[in-house]
């Protein structure tokens, strides 16, 4: 121990510096700069119905097929006419989702927080985590169906492979943010590791955890419509292939349409926790 | 052995000496520096820079071990964390996702025990910081933040305090202001202080004898009792001893940094250069 210890230079390592990524900064692309006034929002509806509009006047004026490109009225109203068929579909699609989502995550935070334990064997599983990170899941699919056959399984399994290396790599991210004065502070009044670990570490990650979160939830909604485009008789990627080969294609964006909501109603949802539990870092 | 014995001293460092070892080398940081400090005394060590100050505080804090030497509380050995020795950081060093309150209330919630509630509000009331317990750090100033610290660090009532460059990153109207709210906190608890600094001033003005490290490897070149009256008013900062005193450790400290950098000793092999 004597002589293992880092030469105490904190003053230069502020712990605002390790900061870069955080749930705040992702959202900046997406939202903007603070908060908008009552005009600004006017204007982005303004714009919303000039360009649906638009299009839905274009589409008419030359006398578009419905089957090349719906308009928006059009697929408005297969939205409307479809949605009691459609739902059930959701409901299969938001099953995969959330037990994959679910599993994956716990999987990857819990290697996350042991594997940064030990910067020994992180060095040793890095380039294999790369792999899980980098492959798309999807690609296992048509032997997940070979094995598991054509219900949820596949599909879980799938989303579980595609989300727990997301949340895994960034939550490793923030169990690596070290703050050597903090742990220092803990350890003067004889802190445990359990108890650095869940009182300083724990939180100092928590805003790059929820980042994890947020993309291991996002590629999990990817993987799970591609994974149901690939095989099986349910799910909104399912509606996907069967709309589109019947060529309803009012039907078909009807599904985009659920699908882009799905994936902003997940942005918005660890938006708000990052808001409420992370915002002492924005 | 008791605290107040007059042989024992509160804290007493024999013959400190640490090397840290770096991916370029061992590095002696401390050699065999020895230094007491008697209870209820302020002792304020200053030196050049990287002449091993944080390294003898931390040392004496118990957060990391002397390669050789002992430091002693009360005549007792410390091999690790104290709840006696109390820690002002660098930088206040407050968690940034707890309020006020939380921050202060660390101490208890990792020792597993019951805030001690009127003395904390009793701090709080102290340092200025009523009616903020609400408040995260980001909402406060610097010299808030480390008023909050203070009131962290005296939480579980240690008979040591020791502060390693507390008030560096304030400006200097701030940190006049801390000095005076460390000596009044001085002045009400004897607490016993031992005290890091760049700042010559402010060692004088808080206090009882000041002690100038080597440059590195550190240990004790000079110590000087400051002899004033307190509380250290204004008047007597501006007097000529005052001034004298000030000039005479400026100068050991230049004299420190232009002496050649390091005293080869035995096995210790310096390579490297902390910036």
């Amino acid at each position: 121990m004597s002589g293992g210890d880092a030469i105490p230079e904190f003053s230069k390592a502020k712990s605002g510096d390790a900061h870069e990524v955080s749930l705040t900064n992702l959202s900046a692309f997406a939202s903007g700069p603070g908060i908008r006034s009552g005009a600004e929002v006017a204007a982005i509806i303004a714009v919303a119905v000039v360009i649906i509009g638009g299009i839905e006047l274009a589409l008419r004026l030359f006398n578009v097929p419905h089957y090349i490109m719906p308009g928006p009225s059009a697929i408005a109203y297969a939205l409307y006419d479809e949605f009691p068929l459609i739902a059930p579909h959701l409901g299969y699609t938001l099953v995969e989702l959330v037990s994959g989502f679910s599993i994956g995550a716990i999987i990857g935070l819990v290697m996350a927080a042991v594997i940064t334990q030990f910067p020994f064997a992180e060095k040793i599983v890095a380039p294999y985590i790369l792999i899980l990170v980098t492959t798309p899941m999807l690609a296992l699919v048509p032997l997940l169906i070979l094995r598991f056959g054509f219900g949820y399984t596949p599909r879980i399994i799938a989303v579980a492979l595609a989300a727990g290396p997301m949340v895994m790599i960034n939550a490793a991210t923030g169990f690596r943010r070290v703050d050597s004065a903090k742990i220092a502070l803990a350890r003067s009044y004889g802190a445990s590791t359990l108890q650095i670990f869940w009182k300083i570490r724990a939180p100092m990650a928590l805003p790059m955890i929820l980042v994890g979160l947020m993309i291991g939830a996002i590629f999990g909604l990817l993987t799970a419509v591609g994974a149901e485009m690939v095989g099986g008789g349910f799910g909104l990627g399912n509606r996907l292939t069967t709309y589109s080969s019947m060529i309803q294609m009012p039907q078909f964006f009807a599904v985009v349409l659920i699908l882009s909501t799905l994936g902003i109603l997940i942005y918005v949802l660890f938006f708000l926790i990052g808001k409420k539990w992370a915002s002492w870092e924005a | 052995m008791n605290a107040g014995s007059a042989k024992t001293p509160k804290l007493g460092v024999q013959d400190a000496t640490k090397i840290y070892h770096t991916a370029s080398g061992d590095l002696l940081a401390l050699d065999r520096c020895s230094l007491d400090v008697h209870a209820n005394e302020i002792v304020s060590i200053v030196g050049p820079s990287g002449c091993g100050k944080t390294t003898l505080l931390w040392s004496m804090s118990g957060l990391h071990r002397l390669t050789s030497g002992t430091i002693r509380l009360d005549g007792k050995e410390i091999t690790g964390p104290h709840s006696d020795i109390g820690i002002v950081f660098q930088e206040a060093n407050l968690l940034p996702w707890r309020n006020l309150d939380a921050n202060i209330h660390f101490p208890f919630e990792i020792k597993g025990e019951k805030p001690d509630r009127a003395w904390i509000a009793h701090l709080v009331n102290r340092v200025g910081l009523d009616g903020f317990g609400g408040k995260f750090p980001r909402e406060l100033s610097g010299g808030m933040q480390q008023r909050a610290a203070i009131v962290r660090a005296l939480a579980l009532k240690p008979s040591v305090l020791l502060m390693d460059e507390p008030f560096g990153a304030l400006d200097s109207f701030t940190r006049e202001e801390m000095n005076r709210l460390v000596e009044e906190i001085w002045l009400d608890t004897k607490t016993t202080i031992v005290f890091i600094t760049h700042s010559i001033e402010e060692a004088i003005f808080l206090s009882d004898r000041v002690v100038v490290l080597s440059s590195r490897p550190g240990r004790v070149a000079k110590e000087y009792r400051v002899p004033f009256p307190r509380p250290r008013s204004l008047e007597i900062m501006a007097t000529k001893e005052v001034f004298d005193l000030t000039n005479t450790i400026k100068m050991d400290i230049v004299g420190e940094r232009v002496r050649p950098k390091a005293r080869e000793r035995g096995t210790a092999e310096i390579v490297r250069i902390r910036p």
